[in-house]
């Protein structure tokens, strides 16, 4: 937010509040690092430190919403400060399902550690996949810090290429599962992982709609690609 | 700059071209704007931008005083009030008043709404016994005094005074009701009351009301026209300004970026 408000003590509300955020994204971001490393090396204790930082998150959300609220009942805010606080809102629980996300892959990879069967799987085909959602949940909290709509926009059109990497995945998956019924059980725990990265990435993308939301006042949620570029231009 | 661009609403009031001078002091520049029918149109702004001016070119208030004067056009349902030859008594009894503290007449409750009505039409005693009770009830101020009517209306408090007021605008069915800073002398329930009653009074009455209380605007206005140094810079649906302003000088002003 560039020009400031007559009242010193509202602008630093909003920058205490935005500055809460980017340590929440922070935090997701880190959790679902350490998911992705705890995937692709089947690691226990990785998989544990995600679960262990979940519960942090979630307090974090429920705080940054107490400081919302109030911010909204005393300052009456207008406008791009209205939107700015709406969008927080919104990307604090976003952020929140996506560390549900990185939660639910450390769950996944510790039950495919004891079902012993981690060998056998095509785990680190999922690397790209997971590098691609939590490069552009990274992006997505970046462009919203600086509030620029031109990352947003990048954002949106890169969230295809999850989905097909997802596609993808799937049909490598069912070739494993056929060639070898024993590994269905796993495989389908690796599905519900790429799933997750899937999700993590949508999360991304609603996050970038909010961005253009603050800056444009536009809501381009369930907009086409021509829409929503016709509103950023 | 800002004529409204309501698409279905019928204009009650059209200003062209309107300037307005303080002996010297151009007060209002060229200011062109729409009033639809039966909605509540805000003018807001900081102190000073003309938002009371141009209220009280509607009708005429401005020509109690020497040296004012207005240019351009204030047509009301067709006819032009700044060139009209008709006398102003009639324009205002169009076009009502209420100001920023309440001004009951020093007479009692019952006369303070008849006075005016006298003026203008020759009731029965019953025939006026009805309208001042349709004015009180409109005005939501019935059920507090229809048992002190031949007291002193001065002896009402702030926001019943302010009410009675309305009332009294009202009596005389006038089609549009100028609201100038209405609540700023009352308290937040009698704020609200007088907000309830705006609510209510868009059905039968244009109503265009000045404020300084922004959030007041967002409440009751379904129009929003923002004004500064005697320019209207834009006017638009009150929830739209509200949430997008098409103007930033509007958003600095009304999210307190102003100084």
């Amino acid at each position: 937010m560039a020009d400031k408000h007559l009242s010193t003590q509202f602008d630093s509300e909003l920058s205490a509040v935005s500055t809460r955020v980017m340590e929440m994204g922070g935090m997701v971001e880190s959790q679902i690092r350490t998911a992705v490393y705890a995937l692709s090396q089947f690691n226990e204790e990785a998989a544990d430190q995600v679960i262990e930082t979940e519960a942090r998150v979630n307090l974090m959300e429920v705080d940054i919403d107490r400081e919302l609220s109030s911010i909204i009942a005393r300052r009456q805010p207008t406008a791009r400060d209205l939107r700015l606080l709406v969008a927080i809102s919104k990307t604090t629980a976003n952020l929140e399902r996506a560390g549900d996300e990185a939660e639910k892959i450390a769950r996944m990879v510790k039950s495919i550690i004891s079902s012993g069967a981690a060998r056998n799987l095509p785990a680190s085909e999922l690397r790209t996949e997971a590098d691609l959602a939590s490069g552009l949940l990274r992006k997505a909290l970046d462009g919203l810090a600086r509030l620029d709509v031109n990352v947003a926009v990048s954002i949106l059109k890169e969230d295809d290429l999850i989905d097909r990497e997802f596609d993808g995945f799937v049909r490598k998956l069912i070739t494993y599962m056929m060639e070898d019924p024993r590994t269905i059980s796993p495989s389908l725990d690796l599905l519900f992982v790429a799933k997750a990265i899937e999700r993590i990435g949508d999360h991304a993308k609603n996050i970038a709609e909010f961005i253009i939301y603050v800056v444009k006042g536009a809501d381009v949620r369930h907009s086409s690609m021509e829409t929503i570029e016709s509103v950023v231009k | 700059m800002g004529t409204l661009t309501a698409q279905d609403e019928r204009s009650k009031i059209s200003v062209r071209n309107l300037n307005f001078y303080y002996g010297r002091f151009h007060a209002l520049k060229g200011v062109n704007l729409d009033i639809p029918e039966k909605k509540v149109t805000a003018f807001i702004g900081p102190s000073g931008c003309g938002k009371s001016t141009l209220l009280r070119t509607f009708n005429r208030m401005y020509e109690l005083y020497p040296d004012q004067r207005a240019e351009g056009e204030i047509v009301l349902d067709g006819e032009n009030l700044l060139a009209s030859k008709k006398d102003v008594a009639l324009i205002r009894a169009r076009v009502g008043m209420v100001f920023q503290k309440p001004t009951p007449f020093p007479m009692s409750i019952y006369d303070n709404i008849a006075f005016g009505v006298r003026l203008f039409e020759n009731l029965s005693a019953t025939d006026m016994d009805e309208r001042v009770e349709w004015a009180l009830r409109k005005a939501a101020l019935w059920g507090e005094v229809k048992d002190k009517l031949s007291q002193s209306g001065a002896g009402l408090s702030g926001g019943q005074q302010q009410r009675l007021c309305i009332a009294r605008g009202i009596a005389i069915k006038p089609e549009v009701l100028l609201l100038d800073e209405p609540c700023s002398a009352l308290d937040p329930i009698s704020t609200g009351k007088i907000e309830e009653l705006i609510a209510e009074l868009k059905a039968d009455y244009t109503v265009v009301i000045v404020t300084h209380n922004m959030q007041q605007a967002a409440r009751v206005s379904d129009y929003t026209a923002y004004m500064y140094l005697g320019d209207l810079v834009e006017v638009g649906q009150t929830e739209q300004l509200f949430f997008k302003p098409r103007r930033k000088e509007t958003e600095d002003y009304i999210t307190g970026r102003f100084g």
